[in-house]
């Protein structure tokens, strides 16, 4: 097997409120592998979150490693956090979070701003990205004319564009209804086949089912880790 | 990121808020029409000023009675002695005395109540010599100035100004007509033209008679001899400076005087009026722009205020930003340059307003505004500069938004 993608050694995160404190990752081990799709499921409060926010380069470890793509960003500061985002992750929110104020094209392209590509090929990898979500017509339609299952398309579109080593899917299919959600996760499932390495945040099982591999996170810690379908 | 790109995406934040945007930028908009049109006043007034005392003629001496010298504290009375006289005047015409001046011309003046049929107006009768058109500089609208032969006979002969000419007849064609002052009847033998305002005297609102006519009819004064100011036309502005020492030195003479230092009268240059002139204007106007630059930094202030509400406004589009890659100088950049091109699109839009203002205000207020180029350029420049230092704190507290609270935020 080839090298990890992610590899998290004795991750923790421990958040001060005050005088509280408050361990939200108590020692997580975890490695993903390239091409591989997982969901990491647990109740709200379990700390699926912030690991999330971890995996996702938007927060930083306590104690721990993380090593991303074979870069150990777990001590990186904040402009070279903001790169390793650019470059290695591709974000799906629940929210779906497309400015209203940009065309489905224009909200694509962002990432690539960021990464300083020049508008021709930009425009030219945004459009491939959108045409990969079946969404090649819609390029020039603002986010409010498009329904909740496009809109969450051209999300993924986005957090295809600039070609990450992980997509990073936080309850993508939270706010749309069966039939979106089918269609959003279908999506997913094209993309796993294509060789894209997934990662799936969720609190549904029915969801995490369609994952390769489930992490079950209580309580800040992975419960019977990496056994498969967890029911 | 591309400069370009960073333009793009601040120029679409802010055209996605019209309304707001224009309201942020109606605060410097109307700083800097405020500034274009203060400067542009006082430059305008000076110059005004400049021209109204060239007119006058830069190789005039004023000899006033008094003395405006306090350096010993003890004398004043400037301009209200009766220290000079017709005898003076008569000697200070003489070649030989003041080889160079050319003319000289006093003047006595009385406000006085000019009848004529229902009409009556009071106005500055001035009594003079046939000089003063010279020495004034002044020239005749209608008829011509009463001749050395009235003068030496004390005619009942006047010359009004065109102001008082209309205000009395209506018209400024009265040459021939009779005016009554005092129950005499006065023939109006011409009409002076415009000549404008000094300070708060118009020039136009005036009439001239022969002096002897002033001293011997008009002058309820009781002093015959005393004469309000005289007027020393220098044969050029070269000799102006000998001309003065020449004058002051035959009226210490004349009044028995031994050191200047005792004059009992001024002699002034105009060059020194306009030099007052000028430097109180330069006050005012540092006064009028210290106001409008409050009125910027009012508008300065707004633009901060609607940068921190935009940033608590779009906190969620800002952490979208930073999960897709964008670092914080990335953020900082953008809220600077929205900041920016805010104070820069009310910067030209004041231009524009000031420059209108300036266009329109002057016949309307009747005074003169003088449109600079240099405080043109200078405004916009400044108006950026506003966008940039009260877009700072904005900015930087939108780059420091964490991105998970920002993407939580609802």
């Amino acid at each position: 097997m080839s090298a990890p993608v992610i590899e998290l050694t004795g991750a923790r995160k421990t958040y001060h409120t005050g005088d509280i404190e408050f361990e939200a990752l108590r020692g997580i081990d975890c490695r993903i592998f390239p091409g591989e799709y997982v969901a990491i499921v647990g109740p709200s409060g379990s700390g699926k979150s912030t690991l999330m926010n971890i995996l996702g380069c938007l927060d930083v470890l306590t104690s721990g490693s993380y090593v991303l793509a074979g870069e150990d960003v777990s001590r990186m500061d904040e402009v070279a956090l903001a790169s390793a985002r650019n470059r290695r992750i591709g974000f799906v929110f629940q929210q779906f979070h497309l400015l209203s104020s940009l065309t489905a094209l224009g909200n694509v392209e962002l990432p690539l701003i960021y990464a300083g590509v020049a508008p021709a090929e930009r425009r030219e990898r945004a459009m491939v990205a959108l045409q990969r979500v079946g969404l090649g017509d819609k390029s020039r339609n603002h986010p409010g004319q498009l329904s909740g299952g496009q809109q969450q398309r051209v999300a993924i579109a986005r957090a295809l564009v600039t070609e990450p080593a992980i997509v990073l899917a936080d309850e993508p299919t939270g706010n749309l209804d069966s039939h979106s959600t089918r269609d959003v996760l279908g999506m997913l499932d094209e993309l796993h086949a294509e060789g894209s390495t997934i990662v799936l945040i969720t609190h549904e099982s029915d969801v995490a089912a369609r994952a390769g591999t489930v992490y079950n996170v209580t309580d800040g810690q992975f419960v019977g880790a990496g056994t498969g379908i967890a029911k | 990121m591309r400069p370009a790109d960073l333009l793009a995406s601040s120029w679409r934040a802010i055209r996605s808020h019209k309304m707001r945007s224009a309201l942020t930028m109606l605060g410097i908009v109307v700083g800097i029409a405020s500034v274009v049109l203060t400067v542009g006043l006082g430059l305008g007034t000076q110059k005004d000023v400049s021209e109204q005392i060239a007119a006058l003629g830069s190789d005039l001496l004023i000899v006033s009675p008094g003395s405006s010298t306090d350096e010993s504290g003890m004398r004043g009375g400037f301009g209200s002695g009766e220290t000079l006289t017709l005898t003076d005047a008569d000697a200070l015409a003489s070649e030989i005395a003041v080889p160079d001046a050319s003319d000289v011309a006093a003047e006595k003046t009385a406000s006085l109540s000019l009848e004529y049929g229902e009409s009556n107006w009071t106005t500055d009768v001035t009594g003079t010599s046939t000089s003063w058109t010279e020495v004034r500089s002044r020239d005749l609208l209608y008829g011509s100035f009463f001749t050395e032969e009235e003068a030496t006979a004390g005619a009942s002969v006047i010359v009004l100004g065109a102001e008082t000419a209309q205000e009395l007849f209506g018209t400024t064609s009265v040459v021939g007509q009779d005016v009554t002052i005092d129950g005499e009847a006065y023939e109006i033998v011409g009409v002076l033209a415009e000549a404008g305002s000094s300070g708060e005297t118009s020039l136009d609102d005036m009439a001239v008679v022969p002096m002897t006519t002033m001293v011997e009819g008009l002058d309820a004064s009781g002093n015959s001899e005393s004469v309000d100011t005289i007027y020393v036309k220098a044969a050029s502005s070269d000799v102006l400076s000998a001309a003065s020492q020449e004058t002051t030195g035959l009226l210490l003479n004349l009044h028995g005087l031994a050191s200047a230092d005792d004059a009992d009268f001024t002699v002034e240059v105009q060059d020194s009026l306009l030099d007052a002139a000028t430097s109180v204007y330069e006050k005012l106007t540092v006064l009028l722009t210290g106001i409008a630059a409050l009125a910027l930094l009012v508008g300065g202030i707004g633009v901060m205020n609607i940068m921190l509400v935009s940033v608590t406004e779009r906190t969620r589009e800002i952490g979208l930003r930073k999960a897709l890659g964008a670092a914080p100088a990335h953020i900082r950049n953008q809220f600077l340059i929205e900041a920016m091109i805010l104070g820069l699109s009310g910067g030209a839009v004041g231009v524009i307003l000031g420059v209108g203002l300036a266009l329109a205000l002057p016949s309307v207020l009747g005074s003169t505004i003088v449109i600079s180029g240099l405080a043109l350029v200078v405004s916009v420049v400044v108006a950026v500069g506003i966008g940039a230092v009260f877009g700072v704190y904005p900015a930087a507290r939108a780059a420091r938004l964490a991105p998970i609270d920002a993407l939580r935020d609802q």
